[in-house]
């Protein structure tokens, strides 16, 4: 074998790739390894954080943030909350909505196809800057929205400026309680700094505006996702299940939706990893009010490390997010994971190990 | 074979990591070193020949940055130094990154609200400018921590009453009929409440409330910064004013009324009166240049006059090495010409008591705003509860109907908790 064989030079290799390497190691790796220091560290924002006057200080801003009652982890939970109901409420709708754009721009038959496909992506290439600036006066008390809702009797909120609970306000509307005297089993109960009620609020009115944008600004970006995996769907599939007879929505459901289901995951996943860390809706339109309740955890990080100049927090903050966006991630993979495949598998590894049981046979030389 | 060379690869990662890790340590360790609490003590890092300087300015606007362009320009002409101004459009976040990353502007604006946090962190170095009493004695309080004055005063601003003179006249008000008690101010919104109009609207929060906590003898710490004092009578009281009026539906706050600010509730109609500052001005002959309307001083509460001050210094950086030089160009820039100069240029007043009488005989429209510079409270000035006051005014949000006691318990025992730290 020549030494010019392709395989055989890793130096080679190693020489190509350095750029890259260094390219992420500069940009990626030191400053996640930087920013991990900062969380455990007294850090004061002056100067380098590796410096010797920066000392260890342990897990205790992790402690502030989960296991301490104090402001710290009253504002981080409210953040938590916040978020929760914003992405309990985003994923899901923009995921639908983006499948039923795509499905509609994909008709073959479709006049203006391409001006529809060009309108349902556009929200999505306009900076969320502007669109931010135009929902803003969209949804003040005056606005288009409002006068829109008005002429069916409706008169609406001022939306960026109703700190109240979605939840609160319907259970209240139902007679389920009173919102201006909460029922004190859940106002008086306290988990994690926040009362049962307080954690129960739902999203508030402001929030909900802003999900509303967030849901059409990205719809477009999933629902060009869709639209290449629709086309991937060989139309011979379709018309198999015509000839059997399958209605609409039985293809839909029985034909379109299976072939989907890797652009779904990673819808899902792109849309949950993206919700969390919601931050310039917040930081263009509200600041975190009405009373806090648009605050996200990327925000009150910038919000702790900027404003409060309390670097370690703010960066523990971050790392706290990133665990739970990690763990929520693969406990969704694990939810969406393809049964068929996983059972295959498993039947697999169990063959091999019964083939390692049993007596060693010659094999051959073939094993990469 | 493929083991062997994935492992390689994570070790190589690792190592390169370290070794900029350790990189970044070393470059910038150096000017990291302790000159932050000797600063007052030390001499002034000064720059051999001429110094070229950085300065750091969050502007209102083209007026404000010309007019310190030009300013700084004079200056640089006549020391044979360069002064290179840079307009921060999020001025916490600019000042951080160059506190953090060694190379911070020399000169910068400070306001009096970041102005501990910052002296805790041994961000800033202590100087006096020339004539150091001349300015206000409450703007020279705003910017000392631990007994040390660390930067001078730039300008400041006072809370005033804002009156809608057509609005005051139809409802047969007279000069004689001014507030100078909370219950004639009481009154009054009541007479000028009618229909879509609101007597009196304030922006929330306790840069405006907190005006009232002032007449009522009461504030949010005691005198030394050392413990919170909101749990008392006397800011309750305060607080009580504003909730009083605001459930008897003569007063409102701005998000209530569907407006960002008392200015913009003011200026379209909605409010006969409003607490603002002098900024105001600006905004009404921008926005609102119909509008006729006149500025009183604040009514006077059981403890006496009570405003709320509002102002930023010139900070200058611990880190700079043309301190000397810095401290020069504040001297210029804050001496009472220059002042009048830039209150000329952007309608701020200037914090020096010597150039009082030129700015009242210039805009004698403005007194009202002046004479609170007396009697006038600066911020809370106590390091590291930026969100601890954030959280007072979330609370104070729904003022009209929270439950005051426990707004300020709540304030207490946060402030407690930082400064038990």
């Amino acid at each position: 074998m020549s030494s010019r064989d392709p395989q055989r030079q890793p130096v080679a290799g190693w020489l190509f790739i350095t750029p890259m390497l260094v390219v992420l190691g500069l940009f990626l790796a030191a400053p996640i390894v930087m920013a991990l220091w900062v969380s455990v560290s007294d850090w004061t924002g002056r100067g380098s954080p590796f410096s010797s006057e920066v000392s260890f200080v342990g897990a205790q801003h992790y402690r502030d943030l989960l296991a301490t009652d104090g402001l710290a982890r009253q504002d981080f939970m409210t953040s938590m909350r916040n978020t929760f109901y914003y992405v309990l409420g985003v994923v899901p709708a923009q995921t639908v909505l983006a499948l039923t754009l795509a499905v509609i721009v994909n008709q073959r038959f479709l006049r203006g196809r391409t001006f529809f496909r060009t309108a349902f992506y556009f929200p999505s290439v306009v900076s969320s800057v502007a669109i931010s600036l135009v929902f803003l006066f969209l949804f003040t008390g005056t606005g288009a929205v409002n006068q829109f809702l008005g002429l069916f009797g409706i008169s609406g909120p001022n939306w960026f400026a109703d700190s109240r609970g979605v939840l609160h306000v319907a259970g209240d509307a139902v007679g389920l309680w009173d919102a201006s005297a909460p029922p004190s089993g859940l106002a008086g109960t306290e988990v994690l700094s926040l009362s049962l009620w307080e954690w129960l609020a739902g999203p508030s009115v402001a929030l909900s505006a802003i999900m509303l944008q967030v849901v059409w600004t990205t719809a477009g970006t999933f629902m060009l996702m869709f639209l290449a995996a629709l086309q991937d769907l060989p139309a011979e599939v379709d018309e198999a299940a015509m000839v059997d007879g399958a209605n609409r929505w039985q293809r839909f459901m029985n034909v379109t939706v299976p072939h989907l289901r890797p652009t779904i995951l990673l819808v899902i996943t792109l849309g949950i990893i993206g919700t969390w860390q919601v931050f310039d809706q917040v930081y263009i339109m509200t600041d975190g009010g009405p009373a806090k309740t648009t605050l996200t955890p990327a925000y009150l990080s910038f919000q702790t490390a900027f404003e409060n100049i309390d670097f370690p927090k703010g960066a523990a903050i971050a790392f706290l997010l990133f665990a739970l966006i990690f763990v929520l991630t693969q406990l969704q993979r694990f939810l969406l994971r393809d049964r068929d495949e996983a059972r295959q598998r498993r039947a697999e590894r169990q063959q091999r190990r019964q083939r390692r049981h049993t007596p060693a046979r010659p094999t051959s030389e073939v094993s990469a | 074979m493929k083991h062997i060379t994935r492992t390689f690869a994570l070790a190589a990662t690792g190592v390169l990591t370290l070794s900029l890790a350790a990189c970044g340590g070393e470059g910038f360790e150096d000017d990291g070193g302790g000159d932050g609490e000797a600063g007052q003590s030390e001499a002034p890092a000064s720059a051999d020949g001429p110094a070229s300087l950085q300065m750091l300015i969050a502007s209102s606007g083209d007026a404000e940055t010309q007019a310190v362009e030009e300013a700084a320009a004079a200056w640089a002409e006549d020391s044979g130094n360069t002064v290179d101004v840079t307009v921060a459009s999020d001025m916490g976040q600019e000042l951080a990154q160059g506190f953090a990353g060694g190379s911070p502007a020399d000169v910068f604006y400070l306001d009096a609200g970041a102005f501990a946090t910052n002296a805790e962190a041994g961000n800033l170095y202590a100087y006096e400018a020339e004539d150091n009493d001349d300015f206000y004695e409450p703007l020279r309080e705003a910017f000392t921590y631990e007994d040390q004055q660390y930067c001078a005063p730039k300008d400041f601003s006072t809370l005033g009453l804002i009156i809608n003179q057509s609005m005051w006249e139809e409802a047969g008000l007279t000069e004689d009929d001014l507030p100078t008690t909370y219950d004639e101010l009481a009154q009054v919104a009541e007479t000028l409440t009618t229909g879509d109009v609101t007597g009196l609207v304030l922006s929330p929060g306790i840069d405006r409330a907190g005006a009232f906590v002032v007449g009522s003898g009461g504030w949010w710490m005691n005198e030394d910064n050392t413990a919170p004092t909101a749990n008392t009578p006397e800011v309750v009281a305060g607080l009580q004013v504003v909730q009083d009026m605001i459930s008897s539906g003569s007063a409102a706050l701005s998000s209530q009324v569907d407006t960002g600010w008392g200015g913009e509730a003011f200026g379209t109609g909605r409010a006969a009166m409003t607490i603002e500052g002098n900024w105001i001005k600006g905004a009404m002959s921008n926005d609102y240049p119909d509008l006729d309307y006149l500025v009183a001083e604040l009514p006077e509460g059981p403890a006496g006059p009570g405003t709320l001050l509002f102002t930023q210094c010139w900070g200058v950086a611990a880190q700079s090495e043309a301190q000397a030089q810095a401290v020069e160009l504040v001297n210029y820039l804050t001496s009472a010409e220059q002042q009048m100069a830039f209150a000329d240029a952007f309608g701020v007043m200037p914090s020096r008591q010597s150039a009082s009488e030129d700015y009242t005989a210039a805009y004698p429209e403005d007194e009202a705003f002046i004479a609170g510079g007396d009697y006038g409270h600066g911020p809370i000035n106590v390091p590291g509860i930026a969100d601890v006051v954030a959280d007072l005014n979330s609370q104070l949000e729904n003022i009209g109907s929270a439950d005051l006691e426990s707004v300020v318990e709540s304030f207490d025992s946060n402030v407690q908790a930082v400064l038990g730290r």
